[in-house]
Formats: C-alpha cells, sequence, structure tokens
C-alpha cells in the first residue's frame, strides 16, 4: 500500500538527483541567491543546516538515513554527517518516540520522522504521556528539546492511511507545539526553530505542498536565523494577502487553497484576506482576531474533519473574541466528518475555491449578494 | 550468562548461541535458610557488601511498612509497596556508579530512595503535590513511570545518547513481569539491541500485574527468554537473594560498560501485598500461595546468613533497625506537615514560556482564589 501511494506521491518535478548539501552553501559564496527552491528542498537545508550548527541535533527514523526519507526530505544528510547523526531505526514508531525522549532527556536535540501521518499513531503513547507531559511532571528539570517531523494531509492521491489531517490530536495535547507551514520560506524557518526550541515539537509538513516551489534565498534565511534576525514563527500568525470584506483564516495544506479562493474572489470585486495561521499552538489570536474585527467576517478552511478539531477551536476563540464586530456568524469549510476518503474521492472532501466562495456568499452581506 | 563482545556473535548457523540464555534454574547464591552457594559464573559478594546491603533492606522494609500507614491515614494518596521485593529495590540502586542513570516505576520507591533521592521528594508523586517531586539530573534518577514500558525507551535513549558522546553511563530499566507484554518493551529490547547501547532491562517478576497472573501473561519459557528474540543475553535469578541479584545485576553492568551491549534479568520475587492499598488481593489469590512465599523472605535469609559469619550481632541489629526507625521518623514529620501548592505553578511548566492562553486562565484562578480569599 506503501509503495502505491508513494508512487502517487511521487513529485511532480522531482529533483533530478540527490540533493546535494553543497548546493545550498552556493547562495551564501556569491551565486545566484534567490532561485525557485522546493518546499521539500527548503526542509532538507534546514535539517543540513541546525545539523552544521549543533552537534547535538539528530535526524532518525524509518528510511531516512541512505534513502532520504520516502520523500526525501532528508537526503544527503547521512552522507554529510554520517551514521552517527542520521540514521534508521528499526520500524517502531512507539520506539523512535521514545528513544528521543531519552536522547532529548540527555543533552541530544532529536528530529524524528514519522514516515506518513496515520504511521504515527503507534507512537501516540509515548507523545501524549511523555514528550508533551515530561517538562512539566519535572517542572521544568526536564526540558525535551526535539521535533516530530509528520508528513501530513492529504491531496496526494494517496491510499488510505496516507492523507490523514491529525492535526486536532496534536494540538489537543498541552505541552505540544504545533507548527504547520504553508510556504516554502516558513518551511525552513520554521523547522529551523522547531530545532532550536526548548519545547517538543510537532511540526506538520503538508505533503502536496513538498513540490511546490518558490523564489526564496536560502542563504539569506540561514544567515538571518545565525544572525538572530529572522522573524519569530512560533506563536505567530501572518496576513497572507490583504483584504477588507472578510478574512479566510487557513493553515498549512488549506493556505494555497485559500489564496486561490481570494485571488477568485477579487475578480467578483470581493476583497478577502487570507491569514495563514501556521503556528496552531501557541495560537496567535491577536493577529486573527485584528484582521476579523476589521473585516467583520470570517471562515476558517482546514481539511480536518470539522467535528472537534482545530477549525472548530479558532471558530470558538474567534466568536469568543469578536462578537461585537461579527456582521455574521464565523463559518468553517472542512473535511468531512468521514475517514479520508480513496483517491477518486478525495477532491470531494477537500475544502475547494467553490465551497470557499459558497460559504463566503453565505456571510450575510447586506448589498444581498 | 557469558556476554558476547558484539551484536554480530549474537547470530549463529541453525540454532540460538547458547551464550544468551538463561540459566536452566535462577540463579541463587544464598537460599532461603541462609546457606551459600557457590556458582560458577557468578561470586557472592564481599561479606561486607552484603551487610551494607542488609541494612538497606531493613531500611526498605521500614520505608513500606510506614507509607502503607501514611495511606491508611490519609497522608498519601495510594501506594504501591515493594514488600518482599526489598533485594531487587536495593540491588538495582546499588549496582550502580553515579554517573549512570535509573528508569524506575511506580513500585520503585524503594530503590529510588536507596540511590539517594530524598524521601519527600520521592512522595510528592503519591501525595498528590505534583506528577513527581525530585530532580531527575541530580542522582540520575529518571521520574518514577507509571505507562507500562514506556520509560524502558527512554532509558535506551539516555544510553544512545551517552554512547554517541563516549561516556562511560550505563542505565538500568526496571519493569514488572504483566509490562513485558506492552509493545514497548519489545521495542525498548530491540532498540538496544541492534544499537548496541548499555542498559540493563531489569524485570521483576512478582507473579501478578495487578490480577493477572504470570501464566495469563507469557508462555515463554521464561521472562528471560525473551531476550534471545532480540539477540542479547537473557538471565534468571532469585530476586529475594541480594546476593545473587548484586552478583548478576552486578555482571551485567559491568558488560554494558565495557563495550557487551545490553541484557534482560529476570528476578522472581513476589507481590507480598496487593497491588496497591486500593485493590483487593482475596479476590483473585488466596492467602496460602502468599503463605509460601514467607520463608523465602530476603531479609531473614540474609540475617541468618550475616549471623552464621558472626557480622552480624544484636548491636548491629538494633543500630539498623534505629537508622531505617529515623528514615520512617523523617517521612511521618515530612507528610504530617502540610505543603502548600502554589496553584500557578500548574501554568508554569506546560512550556518553556507561558502562551498567552495559558496567562489567561491563569489570570482566570488567580482572580478566582483572591476572590474567595476575600470572602473568607
Ligand atoms: C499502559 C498501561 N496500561 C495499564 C496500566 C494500569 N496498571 C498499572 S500497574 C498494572 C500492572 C502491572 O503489572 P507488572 O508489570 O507485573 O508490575 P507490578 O505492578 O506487579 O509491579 C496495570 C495493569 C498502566 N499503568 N499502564
Ligand atoms: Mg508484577
Amino acid at each position: 500500500m506503501t509503495q502505491i501511494s508513494e508512487r502517487a506521491a511521487a513529485p511532480v518535478e522531482a529533483p533530478a538527483r540527490p540533493a546535494d548539501p553543497s548546493a545550498a552553501e552556493s547562495s551564501a559564496t556569491g551565486q545566484p541567491a534567490a532561485t525557485a527552491v522546493t518546499f521539500a528542498k527548503a526542509l532538507n537545508t534546514a535539517l543540513a543546516d541546525a545539523m552544521a550548527a549543533d552537534d547535538s541535533v539528530l535526524m532518525f527514523g524509518e528510511d531516512v538515513g541512505p534513502l532520504g526519507g520516502v520523500f526525501r526530505i532528508t537526503d544527503g544528510l547521512t552522507a554529510r554527517f554520517g551514521p552517527g547523526r542520521c540514521f534508521d531505526t528499526p520500524l517502531a514508531e512507539a520506539g523512535i518516540m521514545g528513544m528521543a525522549v531519552g536522547m532529548a532527556m540527555n543533552g541530544m536535540r532529536p528530529v524524528v520522522e514519522m514516515q506518513f501521518d496515520a504511521f504515527a499513531y503507534p507512537a501516540f503513547e509515548q507523545v501524549v504521556s511523555h514528550v508533551a507531559k515530561l517538562p512539566n511532571r519535572t517542572k521544568g528539570r526536564v526540558l525535551l528539546p526535539m521535533v516530530i517531523r509528520i508528513p501530513y494531509a492529504g491531496g496526494i492521491g494517496g491510499v488510505e492511511h496516507h492523507c490523514d489531517s491529525s492535526e486536532s490530536y496534536y494540538a489537543h495535547t498541552p505541552g505540544l507545539t504545533v507548527l504547520a507551514p504553508a510556504t516554502v520560506r516558513d518551511a525552513y524557518l520554521m523547522l529551523r526553530e522547531a530545532i532550536a526550541s526548548p519545547d517538543p515539537v510537532v511540526f506538520l509538513e503538508p505533503k502536496k505542498l513538498y513540490w511546490s516551489k518558490e523564489v526564496v534565498d536560502l542563504g539569506e534565511l540561514r544567515r538571518s536565523f545565525e544572525d538572530g534576525s529572522a522573524p519569530q514563527t512560533i506563536g505567530s500568525a501572518v496576513v497572507a494577502r490583504s483584504g477588507t470584506d472578510a478574512t479566510l483564516i487557513a493553515y498549512g495544506p488549506s493556505v494555497p487553497t485559500a489564496m486561490a479562493a481570494a485571488a477568485a474572489a477579487a475578480e467578483e470585486g470581493r476583497s478577502l484576506e487570507v491569514i495563514d495561521v501556521r503556528s496552531l499552538v501557541p495560537f496567535d489570536d491577536e493577529t486573527v482576531c485584528a484582521s476579523v474585527r476589521r473585516t467583520g467576517r470570517a471562515v476558517v478552511i482546514a481539511e480536518t474533519p470539522g467535528f472537534a478539531s482545530v477549525a472548530a477551536e479558532i471558530v470558538a476563540r474567534v466568536q469568543e473574541r469578536c462578537f461585537h464586530s461579527l456582521a455574521a456568524p464565523v463559518r468553517r469549510v472542512t473535511g468531512f466528518d468521514i475517514p479520508y476518503p480513496a483517491p477518486k474521492l478525495e477532491h470531494h472532501f477537500l475544502p475547494s475555491v467553490d465551497r470557499i466562495l459558497d460559504t463566503v456568499d453565505e456571510l450575510q452581506w447586506e448589498d444581498g449578494q | 550468562m557469558t556476554i558476547p563482545t558484539n551484536s554480530d556473535s549474537t547470530r549463529t548457523e541453525g540454532g540460538v548461541n547458547a551464550q544468551l540464555l538463561p540459566s536452566p534454574v535462577p540463579v541463587q547464591l544464598i537460599d532461603h535458610h541462609g546457606e551459600a552457594h557457590s556458582d560458577a559464573r557468578y561470586a557472592l559478594p564481599d561479606p561486607q557488601a552484603l551487610l551494607a546491603g542488609y541494612a538497606r533492606l531493613i531500611s526498605g522494609r521500614r520505608i513500606n511498612d510506614q507509607a502503607n500507614a501514611l495511606v491508611r491515614q490519609g497522608r498519601l494518596a495510594v501506594y504501591p509497596s515493594s514488600h518482599g521485593q526489598e533485594a531487587c529495590q536495593v540491588s538495582a540502586a546499588l549496582v550502580l556508579q553515579s554517573q549512570d542513570w535509573l528508569f524506575p516505576t511506580y513500585r520503585d520507591t524503594v530503590a529510588v530512595i536507596t540511590r539517594g533521592v530524598d524521601p519527600l521528594e520521592v512522595f510528592t508523586l503519591l501525595r498528590g503535590d505534583w506528577h513527581s517531586g525530585y530532580d531527575p539530573y541530580e542522582l540520575h534518577v529518571a521520574p518514577q513511570a507509571t505507562p507500562l514500558a514506556t520509560q524502558l525507551l527512554h532509558a535506551v535513549g539516555v544510553a544512545h545518547a551517552a554512547k554517541l558522546r563516549g561516556e562511560d553511563t550505563v542505565v538500568l530499566a526496571l519493569c514488572g513481569d504483566g509490562a513485558t507484554s506492552e509493545g514497548d518493551f519489545h521495542e525498548a529490547l530491540n532498540f538496544a539491541a541492534v544499537f548496541h547501547v548499555p542498559v540493563v532491562f531489569f524485570v521483576q517478576n512478582n507473579e501478578y500485574a495487578i490480577s493477572v497472573p504470570l501464566k495469563n501473561q507469557s508462555v515463554a519459557p521464561s521472562l528471560a527468554h525473551k531476550a534471545i528474540g532480540y539477540g542479547m543475553p537473557g538471565e534468571r535469578v532469585d530476586g529475594n537473594d541480594l546476593a545473587a541479584l548484586l552478583s548478576v545485576l552486578g555482571a551485567a553492568v559491568d558488560s554494558a560498560r565495557s563495550g557487551g551491549g545490553p541484557a534482560l534479568i529476570e528476578a522472581h520475587t513476589y507481590r507480598m501485598q496487593a497491588h496497591t492499598n486500593a485493590d483487593d488481593a482475596t479476590r483473585y489469590r488466596p492467602a496460602e500461595d502468599v503463605d509460601k512465599w514467607i520463608p523465602k523472605d530476603p531479609i531473614s535469609r540474609l540475617r541468618t546468613y550475616l549471623r552464621g559469619l558472626s557480622l552480624l550481632d544484636e548491636a548491629a541489629e538494633e543500630q539498623f533497625a534505629a537508622d531505617a526507625e529515623a528514615v520512617a521518623a523523617a517521612i511521618r514529620a515530612g507528610l504530617n506537615a502540610d505543603v502548600e501548592v502554589d496553584p500557578q505553578e500548574l501554568f508554569a511548566h506546560v512550556y518553556t514560556q507561558q502562551t498567552a492562553q495559558l496567562q489567561e486562565q491563569a489570570d482566570l484562578l488567580r482572580d478566582e482564589l483572591s476572590r474567595e480569599a476575600v470572602q473568607s
């Protein structure tokens, strides 16, 4: 099953050859600085840079060694840093997670890869009972600077168990920082920040964005991180597109969909603001609510089944804080409350531009539009 | 149990490497009549070490009794007693050096105290003040784990990190017989063996997991045999024989320290009391079963042995009893005093930097409490 999905998930524009760690260096040495970079390459470079900067950063999981991970995010790391720093483990997710806890207790900064969202579930007990609780249990005497990378969510035609939006399980668990980048730039900056964080981070990588490209200067991002000028991303949402009529609140894989919806709405004369939440926990109430107070209307967009989800939480928070600024109830466009569908049916499930625009239309516009 | 020098040597053509096999019967150096027996592989510890260990057994038994009494008085919420298992508890602490780590469970309070952790800090958990009361880094003792077998993986991680850094650290990880059925037990053994890290897994087989007897837990030849499936040596030892425990655990720790990799040690002992004070053991095991274990008590046999060597006299016994009583008195005094727990601490350690949301919730509670204070 996994093989099928990997084929389905195969890069549209696969890197022609294994990522060359020195390629990331080129921008630092005066080569063309800003180039089109994939989300996957940004993550790979962030890992390499973090490992180069700090010997205690380790990367391990399933097939992350010589293969470079089924999505090639760890490509070249074993070759560059050696099998002591980036290595394959036996196939056992609780084992990976529990060993990472012990390593973090003992001076390391482990980054672990769960091969797919739904294959992180065997590790769930370790995550909930230890990763999330150990620092609190010990009143901060034991910190767990570890990152749990999870290729997550759908839209890639993957078969069952390869497309879950599992963020709500983690976001519901106090003690975890939960991040979901949506842009290539954030992929780099947020992964570096996650690795540097003293708290455990669940880092959700939208699979369908792995091969999306953006023109960024990774060398500059690296320098900004190293000289301390990089923006803080944990706990901070961003206005991805400014608008005045309503706010679309999205994160991870739903951000590009929200952006496309805003672009389509603009053609119809409606100005939509898009907020990229990117940090699910801690949540940036301020940025989100400032936008909603300005526009007076909001739609939350997420792939996850909506019931008892992060999307539901955002709606509740906005409603509680912005009630007097709202011209209409805050609405949600989420996945249906069903198990993630088979590939041929997933487009019915995923939030679409049309579904978003239909929902925006229902926000009690005075002009009766 | 002879420990192979590297993990490759555990693989043999067409059969199990006999070096990995546990002894046919649990290793015993002092039987329950107090008589010493020689063993080809395990030496009887030095008598002075046994005398010191004996003092710790007396103290451990007293701590168990005291904690049970404090539960009855409402000073502790619950206590999983290690009565009858004190030899395991004491040896687990005594075989370690200061740089080593101990990973205990809820049942291993005596082991943690024997390692040197302040009893009052240990009882923070069971008293209900916080989920763990001591600094794990001070004496390299992990918080007492409740989710069964999960701590074994943390032990592997600590050992793996130590190995990567070239440190001279051994990790001793404790669990019960029931916990060997958990997936994390198997993942921990496998990871430890594959990465060849210095962990000694120490199973206290006390024959019960709450109400479920061992025969319903596993039909393996012994729990120690499970090691073979992972390519590491297994050994079984009389869990009420402090001498055998010190020797067997000591050998496993030495081997791990010198690069021999992990080992699994199963101690045969018995849970003499109910699972905790909240449990009613008469519902699932007859009193006669328990009675059979009274003559095998870890303390009485060592007393007979040491008395026979004239190493232990009335005066020494009185001294040990008085020392144990002093520990119990300090526990009583400490637990009878009410400590204030600052409710603001609830929000202080969830993240290293308090989030805006937790700040709001902390303010809410502070406000509620200050209004209550005004009213009363
Ligand atoms: C994962 C998990 N499942 C269930 C429990 C509840 N529980 C606590 S102790 C226990 C029995 C464990 O028996 P054993 O491992 O033999 O240790 P003992 O209590 O005998 O020392 C159970 C079922 C638990 N703590 N963790
Ligand atoms: Mg038991």
